[in-house]
C-alpha cells in the first residue's frame, strides 16, 4: 500500500520533465493553437456584449470577480469576505455589519466556489453564493446590483469547503467541512481527533423570494475532510453528494497519512429524508454561536445578528439519512451529470476515474448492500454502486463538467489537461493542454440539469511564462476553449484575479435585463439620508458630529464646515442625489484611517473620521464625475477641543438652511 | 347616407383632439456619446416628461453647466390653460358640425390653423427664452453660443446634438384639420351640382 506514494512522486517527475521538454521545443505553447480562426471566435466588437456571464471566485483575494465570455474582459469585481478600500466595502458603517463573524469581525477570507442559484435544475440569474473557507461563510449575491447581500457564519465547521452547492430549485445551499473540528467546539488534545473531531454537513435554507439563508439543519458526521459537493438533479433530486478523504481520520502529516486508504467516500446525503426527520422533531438543537448579516439594499446598511442554537441530525438516529459510496483514491470534486444518473468521483491520486450510477445506488439501499458500517452510516458495496470507469483519461483527475450532449469534461491537475469522455461508454474522447495544472473548469450551466456547451473555461494554478512577467507573484491563468465541435479548441488565454478557485456561467439574457442602472432616492431608507440639499445639516451630540451631506454634479452640499474639534468623531453621511446611470461621486477626506467612499446614484454611505489635529482639511469627490470633477471638493475646519468656534456649514457661502 | 359624411368627418376631426390627452405633441432628443440611448424629452399639452421620471433633473443638471434655468413644468402656463383651449375646440367643433353650412366647417380649420401656428410661436418663445437666458455666472461660458433647440431638426449644441420634431399628438392635430377642411371641402362640391339644377 505503501508504494503508491513513490509511484505517484515518479510519475510526477516523468509528467514535469514531459512537460518540460515539450515546452523548450516548442515555444509559446498554445500560441500557435491560435491563428485567426481562433481571434474571430473570441472577438466581441467594441461596443457589443458577450455571449455570457463568467463569474469567477477570487480564491484568496475574497472577491468575485465577473468576466464577459468569450471575450475575456473583466466587467467587475466583487467585494465578497475581503474589505475593499475601492468601494469602502468593510470599511464604511453600513457594510462593516458584512464582516463580523462569532470571532469578531474579519476582514480577508478565502472564498472558492461560486454556484448561481436554479429553478428547475437550471441556472436563473438571481443570485450567486460564494463559500468562505478559512472562517466558514456562506455568502449571496445579488446579480441584480453585483454586490454582496447577504452573508452567514457556518458553526461547528472548519475549513468551508464543499460549499455552497445548491439543490435544484436552490431550496439549500450546503456548507460541508473540509477540516473537521471538535463538535462543539471544546479544548481537547489533537490527539483525540478520532474520538473528538466530527464533521458537519450543514444544509442552509433558501428563502425563494428574497434569498435570505438560514441554517436548516447539520448532519453529524465522522470526523473525515469532506472536500466537495453537488445536488442530484432530476430523477436524483432529494440527495446531495459529498466527497471526502482522510477517511483515515488522520491529524497530522495528512499528505502522507490521509492517503492510506485505497478508497474514501462519497456521502450521498437524502435531504428529503432529513425534512421528514425533523417535522418528526428528531433533533437535538445544540448550543452554539454563529452569526447571520443581511445587506438592506433600502436602508443601503447591513445589520449582524448573533444566533444560538443549531438543529443537529445524527446518522445513527436517523436510519436512510445518509449513505457512503467507496470511492478510489481521496476523491475530490464530485459531479452529478445533467440527468442525474452519473456521479462522477474525481480521486484524485490516479489515472482512473470512478463513477457511480444513482439507479444501482437506489438498488443497492433496497437490497441492504452493506459492506459495512461507520458510526450508524451504511458503506455501500463499492461494485454495486459502481456504474463504470474512465481509464486512463489522465492523470489527478479534480473536477469534471458536462455539455449536455452526453460528454463529460475532466481536469487532469498533474498531467496538466481536459479530458473529454462520453457518458456511459467511459471512452476518452479528446484531450487537450492546459497553461498549466488546471484546477477546476467551467463550462456555463456546467453542473446543472442545462448547460450551454459551447465555451468552457479552464482555471489553472500555475502561470509562469504565459504572460509578461511581472515579478515573483503573476496572475493566475485561465483558458478558454470551443467545445461546439468534436474536439476542444484553445481560443482564449487571459489572467484572472486572485486564485480562482471554481467559476459560474450563465447565458447573458437572463441577467443583464435585470441588472440595476440607479437605486431609487425615493426608496433611499437610510436613517441618514437626506434628499434634497434642503435638509442637509450637522449635528453635534457630544463628540460625535453628523454630517448630512449631499452630492450632486458637481458640488457637496455643504461643502465648507466650521465648528468640529480635535478629538471628535466625525460621521459624514453622504448622500448622491444623482438619479441618472452611472453617476457615481466619490468622497475622501485628509487624514482619514479608513478609505474613500464611492456612492451609486440614490445611495447614502457614511465614513467615519477622526480629526486629530488642528486646521482646515480638504475634502473632494473621487470619482471623475463631471466636467466640473476637479472643483468638486469642500473644507472642514478643526478647532481646538475647548474652542467655541460655532458649528457652521454653508454651501455657494450662503447658510444650507 | 352620403350627406351625413362632411358631419361625420367634422365629429372626427373634433374628437381627435382629445388624442392630444394621451400622446406627446413634440419631442425632443438630445444625443452625445456618453449618452447611447439619448436623452429625450416630451412635450404634451399639459406636461413635460422624459424616458424615465428622473429624464428633467437630469437634463436640469446638464443644462446648468452653460447657465440654462431649471426646467420646471410647474412655471409654465401654457401647461394650465392650453388643455381647456383644446376642450374648447373640440366642443366647437361637435357644435358647428350640426349646422349645415360647410362655410363653418373652413372656418374652424382655419381657427385650427391659428392655433397651432401660434401653439408653435409659442413654444418657439419659450425655446428661445430657455437657449438665450443664461446665468452670468455659469461655469462653462462659450462666447457666442446660445442653446436654443431648434423647432424642427437637428442642431448641435456643444457635445449634444439636439434633434426636435413632432410627435404622434402634432400628427392628431394636423388629421383634425385636414378632416374639418375635407368636410368643408365635400359639403361644397355637393351644393355645386345643386345650384346648377
Ligand atoms: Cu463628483
Amino acid at each position: 500500500m505503501n508504494k503508491r506514494i513513490p509511484i505517484i512522486s515518479i510519475l510526477v517527475a516523468i509528467v514535469g520533465l514531459v512537460l518540460y521538454n515539450c515546452s523548450s521545443n516548442q515555444t509559446p505553447q498554445g500560441g500557435a493553437l491560435g491563428g485567426d480562426d481562433a481571434a474571430s471566435s473570441v472577438y466581441v466588437k467594441p461596443g457589443d456584449h458577450d455571449e455570457f456571464y463568467g463569474i469567477v471566485s477570487g480564491g484568496f483575494s475574497g472577491q468575485l470577480s465577473v468576466y464577459g465570455i468569450p471575450s475575456g474582459r473583466l466587467l467587475k469585481v466583487i467585494p465578497v469576505f475581503s474589505v475593499d478600500a475601492e468601494k469602502a466595502y468593510g470599511f464604511n458603517e453600513e457594510t462593516k455589519p458584512m464582516l463580523e463573524t462569532s470571532h469578531g469581525f474579519i476582514p480577508w477570507d478565502d472564498a472558492h466556489h461560486p454556484e448561481l442559484s436554479q429553478t428547475d435544475g437550471g441556472p436563473d440569474g438571481r443570485w450567486v453564493f460564494i463559500n468562505g473557507n478559512n472562517t466558514p461563510r456562506v455568502a449571496r449575491i445579488d446579480l441584480s446590483t453585483f454586490e454582496t447581500a447577504e452573508i452567514i457564519e457556518i458553526p461547528n465547521s472548519g475549513g468551508n469547503h464543499s460549499s455552497p452547492f445548491t439543490t435544484e430549485n436552490t431550496e439549500y445551499v450546503v456548507a460541508g467541512t473540509r477540516f473537521s473540528v471538535p463538535f462543539p467546539q471544546q479544548d481537547v488534545p489533537i490527539e483525540s481527533y478520532k474520538e473528538n473531531f466530527k464533521g458537519a454537513l450543514t444544509f442552509i435554507k433558501v428563502d425563494p423570494e428574497h434569498g435570505h439563508m438560514e441554517v436548516a439543519f447539520q448532519i453529524y458526521v465522522p470526523g473525515f475532510d469532506y472536500d466537495l459537493a453537488h445536488a442530484g438533479k432530476g430523477k436524483s433530486h432529494g440527495w446531495m453528494f459529498f466527497s471526502t478523504y482522510n477517511a483515515e481520520q488522520s491529524h497530522t502529516l495528512k499528505e502522507v497519512n490521509a492517503s492510506q486508504f485505497d478508497k474514501d467516500f462519497i456521502a450521498a446525503v437524502n435531504w428529503k429524508k432529513a425534512e421528514e426527520y425533523l417535522a418528526q422533531g428528531k433533533f437535538k438543537e445544540m448550543p452554539t454561536e454563529y452569526v447571520h448579516n443581511v445587506y438592506d439594499e433600502k436602508t443601503h446598511s447591513a445589520t449582524s445578528e448573533k444566533i444560538k442554537t443549531v438543529k443537529v441530525l445524527h446518522p445513527d438516529e436517523c436510519p436512510g439519512l445518509i449513505y457512503y459510496l467507496p470511492t478510489p483514491k481521496s476523491p475530490h470534486g464530485v459531479d452529478v451529470d445533467p440527468t442525474g444518473e452519473y456521479i462522477v468521483g474525481n480521486g484524485k491520486l490516479s489515472a482512473d476515474m470512478s463513477v457511480h450510477s444513482f439507479d444501482k445506488m437506489i438498488k443497492a439501499i433496497e437490497n441492504e448492500a452493506f459492506e459495512k458500517e461507520i458510526d450508524g452510516i451504511p458503506v455501500l458495496k463499492y461494485e454495486e454502486v459502481l456504474a463504470g470507469i474512465v481509464k486512463e483519461g489522465g492523470l489527478g483527475p479534480l473536477h469534471t463538467e458536462f455539455d449536455g450532449k452526453g460528454n463529460a469534461y475532466t481536469t487532469f491537475f498533474i498531467s496538466s489537461e481536459v479530458v473529454k469522455w462520453k457518458l456511459g461508454t467511459w471512452e476518452v474522447l479528446d484531450r487537450v493542454p492546459c497553461y498549466y495544472s488546471v484546477g477546476h473548469l467551467m463550462i456555463p450551466g456546467g453542473d446543472s440539469r442545462k448547460p450551454w456547451g459551447k465555451y468552457m473555461v479552464a482555471m489553472n494554478k500555475i502561470t509562469k511564462d504565459r504572460y509578461l512577467p511581472t515579478g515573483p507573484e503573476m496572475n493566475h491563468s485561465a483558458q478558454l476553449y470551443d467545445i461546439s465541435g468534436d474536439k476542444m479548441k484553445l481560443i482564449l488565454d487571459f489572467p484572472t484575479i486572485g486564485e480562482p478557485h471554481y467559476a459560474q456561467g450563465i447565458h447573458a439574457d437572463l441577467v443583464k435585463s435585470k441588472s440595476k442602472k440607479i437605486y431609487k432616492l425615493d426608496e433611499n431608507e437610510h436613517p441618514h439620508a437626506v434628499k434634497s440639499e434642503k435638509e442637509t445639516k450637522v449635528v453635534r451630540d457630544g463628540n460625535v458630529v453628523r454630517v448630512y451631506a449631499t452630492t450632486i454634479r458637481s458640488h457637496f452640499a455643504p461643502d465648507n464646515i466650521e465648528g468640529i474639534k480635535e478629538g471628535d468623531k466625525v460621521y459624514f453621511h453622504i448622500t448622491n442625489l444623482e438619479q441618472d446611470w452611472d453617476v457615481p461621486h466619490g468622497f475622501s477626506v485628509l487624514g482619514a484611517n479608513n478609505s474613500e467612499l464611492l456612492i451609486m446614484p440614490g445611495q447614502t454611505e457614511t465614513l467615519l473620521w477622526e480629526p486629530k489635529k488642528q486646521g482646515v482639511y480638504p475634502f473632494y469627490c473621487t470619482d471623475f464625475c463631471s466636467a466640473l470633477h476637479q472643483e468638486m471638493q469642500g473644507y472642514i475646519r478643526v478647532s481646538g477641543k475647548d474652542s467655541n468656534v460655532p458649528l457652521k456649514w454653508s454651501v455657494g457661502e450662503q447658510p444650507v438652511q | 347616407m352620403k350627406s351625413y359624411l362632411p358631419r361625420i368627418l367634422m365629429w372626427i376631426a373634433s374628437l381627435s383632439l382629445l388624442v392630444l390627452f394621451l400622446f406627446p405633441i413634440w419631442k425632443i432628443t438630445l444625443k452625445a456619446p456618453q449618452y447611447p440611448d439619448g436623452i429625450s424629452m416630451y412635450i404634451w399639452i399639459n406636461q413635460i416628461t422624459g424616458d424615465s421620471e428622473y429624464t428633467l433633473q437630469n437634463i436640469n443638471i446638464l443644462n446648468h453647466y452653460v447657465g440654462m434655468k431649471y426646467i420646471e413644468p410647474d412655471s409654465i402656463p401654457e401647461l394650465t390653460y392650453f388643455p381647456y383651449i383644446i376642450i374648447g375646440l373640440c366642443l366647437l367643433g361637435l357644435a358647428l358640425s350640426f349646422f349645415k353650412n360647410n362655410r363653418f366647417y373652413l372656418v374652424y380649420s382655419l381657427i385650427l390653423i391659428m392655433v397651432c401656428v401660434l401653439g408653435l410661436y409659442d413654444f418657439y418663445l419659450w425655446e428661445y427664452d430657455y437657449g438665450h437666458d443664461l446665468s452670468d455666472k455659469a461655469p462653462i461660458k462659450v462666447p457666442g453660443m446660445a442653446y436654443q433647440p431648434p423647432l424642427f431638426g437637428s442642431k448641435m449644441l456643444l457635445n449634444f446634438e439636439a434633434i426636435s420634431y413632432p410627435h404622434t399628438g402634432a400628427l392628431f392635430m394636423g388629421i383634425s384639420i385636414v378632416l374639418s377642411f375635407l368636410s368643408f371641402f365635400i359639403g361644397k362640391k355637393r351644393k355645386a351640382p345643386k345650384a346648377f339644377a
